[in-house]
């Protein structure tokens, strides 16, 4: 057992030179448990993989698969048969796109406003925003359903951009990066002479461009994926988003063919898993943010 | 979010050191006047659209609870008809008492996993295992829940699913797991838990973190290892994390939806039916809009309740270092 317990970040492993003799049979335990749980959460993906590359007709043969050792991509071509994939793709491409840019931007100037700006109320309004994160989504979702109609938009994809883009979370994470810049920037631009407008266009913006981007990252993870609001808001296929499209493909196929269901999934997970790859840190940031002491 | 109110206050100092330095002529006054406007005009998008997707909707919500309304014809006014239908409707009972037991049970799984697999990552280990589990544990979040649940459905199939094959190599014949009240709420249970313990984990990583070395160095000394360094050092200091993981996995937990749906559309019976799929029911397969806002308000009391009592226990047993 290992009395120390430093928060080691060190390349090397950081072994006492004492227990060099004996195994550390407490870190060898616990690699093992750590081992079984992911083992355990990644699983369920790599047979997911596996089976969307075994033949249609070869996806319910027992032992399962783990590792696609002749892969067969019919499966895939079935896929874009029985389903518009590329119009889901599409669809989700540009609801998400939209909501993305649109919450990086108005995030940045609401952020920027509640952080460096002074004006009457900011406190109490800063409060109200942040109430608004409390509120289930399904709570509102019946009145803004009604709203949606009213405006002429319903079954249409700016239904779902729309009420998307406010975000009093992006906010709130805007707010707390320009208060993590320094002032002094502000101070030399107002002794220039610079505007609040230029101070915030020259200075600021493009100093805030690495939060605008976990905004962004955080809004295409949680729309590339929403489901509730989708189901809700679109009722022509050929406005439905890829979670609603993978569900009613495997509501028609009924149990068919697994592997083409599958097909459709991995495809769906693949800009998931490029968003995983290169913003990994900026998701996990993002999503602990204001979780800090 | 109050962590941040002594930084502003730092700046706000600052504000007030520097600002005698700059004259006070008309060029700061105009400044300051159009400093206000830029706010406004920055506040606009935000501002807008919250009140118009947010604020005028819990509202309506509100109001709408006290009317029937199906959308074609007119709306009219019940009192607290609908309060009393729905308390009194038992699909929308045990609705509410399946979530209830769905939040108790998968928050504690939630919470217990991340914990443990928190502190085994945290302990002395290889950083690119360190790394490689983190990201284990992490990815399931960005998957969405209606995939997950797709590809789940078929892993715990009665005859061809990959979970009663494993089980039969052991001995154990099938699991009706779909297809019985216990096993599908079973499932659903696994299935969110698997998805959503990452977060729990990222923040207990994050608390584990923030402990300083030399409180488990004074622990040392005085003698607390293994087991006890866990039960009186990083326990204690390590509660206001879970104190808002707890807030949150609640949170996220009573508005579960994507699972039970794609997974067993609320059956079979009413085994796994939740509040939020008795909400999406009534409104938009019954058009008893009114209803629906009524079972939306409830939960919402129900949400705002929970978290109110959480902060208000958490006084008594939180440790602030």
């Amino acid at each position: 057992m290992t009395t120390t317990t430093e928060r080691v970040s060190t390349r090397t492993p950081a072994v006492p030179a004492r227990s060099r003799r004996k195994p550390n049979w407490n870190l060898v335990l616990r690699i093992v448990l750590l081992m079984i749980a992911a083992v355990l959460t990644l699983g369920p993906v790599m047979w997911t993989l596996s089976t969307s590359l075994r033949s249609p007709s070869e996806s319910f043969k027992l032992p399962p698969s783990f590792f696609p050792w002749n892969p067969d991509f019919t499966s895939y071509g079935q896929v874009f048969r029985q389903l518009d994939i590329v119009l889901l793709v599409l669809n989700s491409a540009l609801v998400t796109g939209l909501i993305a840019v649109g919450q990086m931007v108005t995030a940045a100037m609401a952020g920027y406003a509640f952080a460096n700006l002074k004006f009457r109320g900011r406190g109490a309004l800063f409060s109200i925003v942040l109430a608004t994160m409390m509120v289930p989504v399904q709570v509102t979702i019946v009145p803004v359903f009604m709203l949606i109609r009213g405006m002429g938009l319903s079954d249409t994809l700016l239904a779902l951009i729309l009420p998307a883009i406010p975000t009093a979370f992006g906010t709130f994470l805007m707010r707390q990066y320009f208060l993590g810049l320094p002032t002094d920037l502000a101070e030399a631009a107002a002794i220039d002479g610079a505007s609040p407008w230029r101070t915030f266009r020259s200075v600021y913006a493009p100093l805030a461009v690495p939060g605008m981007a976990i905004v962004g990252i955080l809004a295409f993870n949680f729309h590339w994926n929403e489901f509730f609001r989708p189901l809700i808001m679109t009722i022509s296929e050929q406005n439905f988003t890829l979670p609603l499209g993978l569900v009613s493909l495997q509501g028609n196929l009924g149990t068919g063919s697994i592997s083409v269901v599958l097909a459709g999934v991995v495809l769906s997970m693949i800009p998931a898993l490029v968003v995983f790859i290169f913003g990994q840190r900026a998701l996990q940031d993002g999503l602990t943010a204001g979780s800090g002491k | 979010m109050s962590t941040t109110i002594p930084r502003r206050d730092r700046r706000k100092q600052a504000a007030t050191a520097i600002k005698p330095a700059t004259p006070a002529t008309s060029r700061t006054e105009s400044g300051r006047h159009s400093q206000r406007w830029l706010a406004w005009i920055f506040l606009a998008p935000t501002i807008l659209g919250m009140g118009l997707f947010t604020l005028v909707p819990i509202a309506a919500s509100v109001v709408l609870a006290f009317f029937r309304w199906d959308i074609i014809s007119a709306p009219t006014f019940v009192g607290f008809d609908n309060f009393a239908e729905v308390v009194q409707d038992p699909t929308v009972r045990v609705s509410f008492l399946n979530t209830i037991a769905f939040v108790i049970v998968a928050v504690a799984l939630q919470l217990g996993l991340a914990l443990a697999l928190a502190v085994m990552v945290q302990e002395k280990m290889p950083a690119w295992l360190r790394t490689f589990f983190r990201s284990a544990f992490f990815f399931p979040l960005i998957l969405s829940a209606a995939s997950v649940s797709i590809f789940m459905r078929y892993l715990f199939n009665e005859q061809f699913g990959v979970v009663n094959w494993f089980l039969s190599l052991a001995g154990i014949p099938a699991v009706p797991w779909l297809t019985t009240p216990g096993g599908s709420a079973a499932v659903v249970i696994l299935v969110y838990v698997w998805q959503n313990f990452g977060f729990s984990f990222l923040l207990f990583l994050g608390g584990l973190a923030s402990i300083p070395v030399e409180t488990y160095e004074a622990a040392a000394l005085d003698g607390a290892t293994g087991w006890r360094k866990h039960v009186y050092v990083t326990l204690p200091l390590l509660s206001p994390t879970t104190l808002l993981a707890s807030v949150m996995a609640i949170i996220s937990a009573l508005q579960v939806f994507d699972q039970p749906y794609v997974l067993t559309r609320g059956g079979p019976g009413d085994s796994t039916r939740t509040a939020v799929m008795v909400i999406f029911e009534s409104a938009f397969q019954r058009l008893e809009f009114g209803e629906a806002s009524a079972i939306g308000v409830i939960l919402t009391l129900i949400i705002m309740a929970i978290t109110a009592a959480q902060f208000r226990l958490s006084k008594r047993f939180v440790f602030y270092q």
